[in-house]
């Protein structure tokens, strides 16, 4: 008789105690697996909470000059003439009228006006900032700290994101910083890279999927492509400061359109960057919207006597173009959040005019969460934090964008 | 009765016209296709553009007579500005907060891939991809917030005095969750690419799901995985702005995780930010380090697609 176990397997109770043991080991390896997934929901809501941490909290600020040397009216019953007549009264008439010229300032709104009160002549000095946990569970704590360390001080729960932080434009100053400038600079860089990288990623894509020919050129083209994707943006950062803010600085300076208070370091310059960089992310997403159109649409076209181009101008753009325009829309808010090549093209770390035209200086909203997050007083990360949540907004926003488009026009094919 | 249609053409009387079936030539459809050609070659024009253009600096940054070859690979001091031109002092911060990304990022992302493509049910799945997207679509500075004001004090806490303010290690730390989700998504395609039966067969010998996977599904997944972890050394290398905000300014040779150091992205950053006068050494020695990081991360793309290409098993 031969034995059973001549192969070494085991028998029995060994067998069965093995078995538990494989078991055991392979639920704590799904728990091992599992864990993996919670650390990053981890991660990602302790960078949440981090950002609603610091963009709200109590502020403790003192007044350099008292409301009292300006008005007897206490300071929240004052109207908008009042406003109007103290500003005139104490500024200095140079920085009046350098005021008016931005913007009219009877045309300014009342919450406008007080924050130029505050900033020009009262003069607001930003003592602590406390963060949001701080703030909730400390109160008592912070409330005796401030009256200890400054008596003068006044404390006040402040959220950082308001709608004026929204529209204001730079300031050396945290607590009248806005970020209207950044996001203006960042539409204006997002514009020009979709016009130059959606028509010339789309026509790669159609040449790739509709017309190229199986051979050692277009397969170069397409490892190509792949290559380019995997640059580092910092790359396309240095391309763009040789070739657009250098080379071609007569056309991006706009020396050539008359435009002559300028260099190459203008919001063209940065948005053709951005349209290089976002080029073979477009081009990948797009070649994939037209591979899943289904080839029978084609043979149809064509069997009915359509030329090359009525099928993919009729047939298969069409049918693409829901794909297409959720692929374009994601690259397009990646290069949104990017930072790197603005800041090698050339970036303007301080200004306050909005960009008018293609040949201006500008900033963008990750520049300037780059700016004030490296700045050492906490008042300018309390701003990054309310400038960071302005941008996760507005990307979540092209991101459900793209996804609700897609969703509404993409069509299934059985 | 039905009549059949080939009786009925008697061949011979039915007169065929002559129709010409070579392709006939037409105008606007030849523009519209070179014009194509020309929208699919300017992505090979913007390679060559960049190796040009780093090139042509990088050129001039090494014509110095300063510069050497043997200076440049062989010292551990960065200051161009007084003739000190060791690349290494750069380099090693690279690799370091590179290896504590990959550190990170690999067994992590690799667990997250096997529970989603092995583990997971549909309705599992729809609530973890999404929070692995969103991940993936945070702006880089906005992680570099999130190290320097979150993990670099909690760091602090755990270190003490040893470490400083800017350090590589929350750097490197954040880095592998900013780079988690490729590896997942680049795994789990590579591993859902394995073939049910393959499993199934498995199973059918007895295996428990952690066998069937890591001695099955694992071993026949591995070059899409091995691609997976060379991409992520790539994205690591190139990385700025976490770096830029959080490992600190300045080149310094250490492989010290708990000191500061400047990476050879952050030093471009910072060095650019400046108003820096062209043609100055500063400003071609930006390139020559670009040029340097073109080509490390090129070479590591190139490498993973040999890998993918070469390694891939094929199923019918």
């Amino acid at each position: 008789m031969i034995p059973a176990n001549s192969k070494g397997y085991s028998q029995g109770e060994q067998f069965n105690s093995e078995l538990q043991q494989r078991y055991r080991s392979a639920t704590l390896w799904q728990s091992v697996f599992l864990s993996a997934l919670i650390i990053a929901i981890i991660a990602l809501m302790a960078l949440m909470y981090n950002v609603a941490d610091g963009a709200f909290g109590f502020v403790a600020y003192e007044y350099n000059n008292q409301p009292s040397e300006f008005t007897t009216t206490p300071i929240n019953e004052l109207t908008k003439p009042e406003l109007l007549e103290i500003l005139k009264l104490n500024l200095s008439s140079g920085a009046y009228n350098k005021l008016n010229n931005e913007k009219a300032m009877e045309s300014r709104s009342y919450s406008e006006l007080m924050n130029l009160f505050m900033e020009r002549l009262i003069k607001i000095d930003t003592k602590a900032v406390y963060s949001l946990t701080d703030s909730l569970l400390n109160k008592a704590e912070i409330t005796k700290e401030v009256k200890e360390k400054y008596p003068n001080a006044i404390l006040e729960f402040k959220s950082w994101l308001t709608p004026q932080f929204l529209i204001s434009p730079m300031s050396s100053r945290a607590e009248f910083a806005g970020v209207r400038t950044a996001i203006l600079g960042s539409l204006w860089l997002v514009a020009i890279a979709i016009l130059f990288a959606l028509p010339v990623g789309i026509g790669a894509a159609i040449y790739l999927e509709e017309y190229a020919p199986k051979n050692r050129i277009s397969s170069m083209i397409r490892t190509n492509i792949n290559n380019l994707a995997g640059v580092p943006s910092i790359v396309y950062g240095m391309l763009g400061l040789a070739l657009f803010v250098r080379w071609l600085e007569p056309f991006t300076s706009g020396a050539l359109f008359g435009v002559m208070d300028s260099n190459g370091r203008t919001v063209l310059s940065a948005g053709l960057t951005m349209g290089i960089l976002s080029l073979p992310l477009i081009i990948i997403n797009s070649q994939e919207a037209i591979k899943a159109v289904p080839d029978s649409l084609r043979q149809a076209a064509y069997g009915v006597g359509a030329s090359r181009w009525q099928v993919i101008w009729y047939h298969v753009l069409p049918n693409a173009l829901p794909g297409i325009l959720t692929g374009s829309i994601l690259a397009l808010s990646r290069a949104l959040g990017e930072t790197a090549p603005l800041i090698v093209v050339g970036a303007s770390t301080f200004i306050s005019i909005d960009p008018s035209s293609p040949f201006s200086k500008f900033t963008a909203l990750p520049i300037q969460i780059y700016q004030w997050t490296t700045r050492a007083q906490s008042e300018f990360h309390a701003i990054a934090a309310a400038a960071i949540i302005a941008l996760l907004v507005l990307l979540l926003t092209l991101n459900a964008t793209a996804i609700l488009l897609r969703n509404k026009l993409q069509r299934k094919w059985l | 009765m039905l009549e059949n249609p080939i009786q009925s053409k008697v061949i011979g009387k039915t007169q065929f016209r002559k129709f010409n079936l070579r392709k006939k030539f037409r105008l606007g459809e030849s523009i519209i296709q070179v014009s194509l050609l020309l929208t699919g070659f300017l992505s090979i024009v913007i390679t060559f553009l960049i190796v040009f253009e780093l090139g042509k600096e990088a050129l001039l940054f090494f014509q110095d007579p300063d510069v050497t070859f043997v200076k440049f690979f062989g010292t551990t001091k960065w200051q161009p500005g007084i003739g000190q031109y060791g690349i290494w002092a750069l380099v090693s911060a690279t690799l370091t907060t590179s290896l504590i990304a990959m550190l990170i990022s690999l067994p992590l992302g690799l667990a997250a891939a096997i529970y989603l493509s092995e583990y997971a049910s549909s309705k599992t799945r729809s609530f973890f991809k999404p929070v692995l997207e969103i991940l993936a679509g945070i702006p880089t500075v906005v992680y570099g917030y999130f190290a320097l004001l979150f993990v670099t004090p909690i760091l602090k806490n755990i270190f003490g005095e040893s470490i400083s303010v800017y350090n590589m290690l929350s750097a490197g730390l954040v880095m592998g969750i900013m780079i988690l989700p490729l590896i997942s998504s680049m795994s789990e395609d590579a591993m859902s690419s394995v073939p049910r039966s393959l499993r199934e067969a498995a199973y059918a010998l007895g295996a428990t799901r952690l066998e069937a996977t890591t001695q099955v599904v694992l071993p026949a997944a591995l070059s899409g995985i091995g691609a997976a972890f060379i991409i992520g050394i790539s994205r690591a290398v190139g990385e700025t702005m976490i770096v830029a905000v959080a490992a600190g300014a300045g080149p310094n040779f250490t492989f010290n995780p708990l000191q500061a150091a400047e990476t050879m992205t952050g030093h471009i950053a910072r060095i650019s930010g400046g108003d820096l006068s062209y043609n100055s050494i500063d400003y071609n020695s930006l390139f020559a380090i670009a040029l340097m990081l073109f080509l490390i991360t090129l070479g590591l793309n190139l490498f993973s697609q040999q890998v993918v290409s070469k390694f891939r098993e094929r199923y019918e």
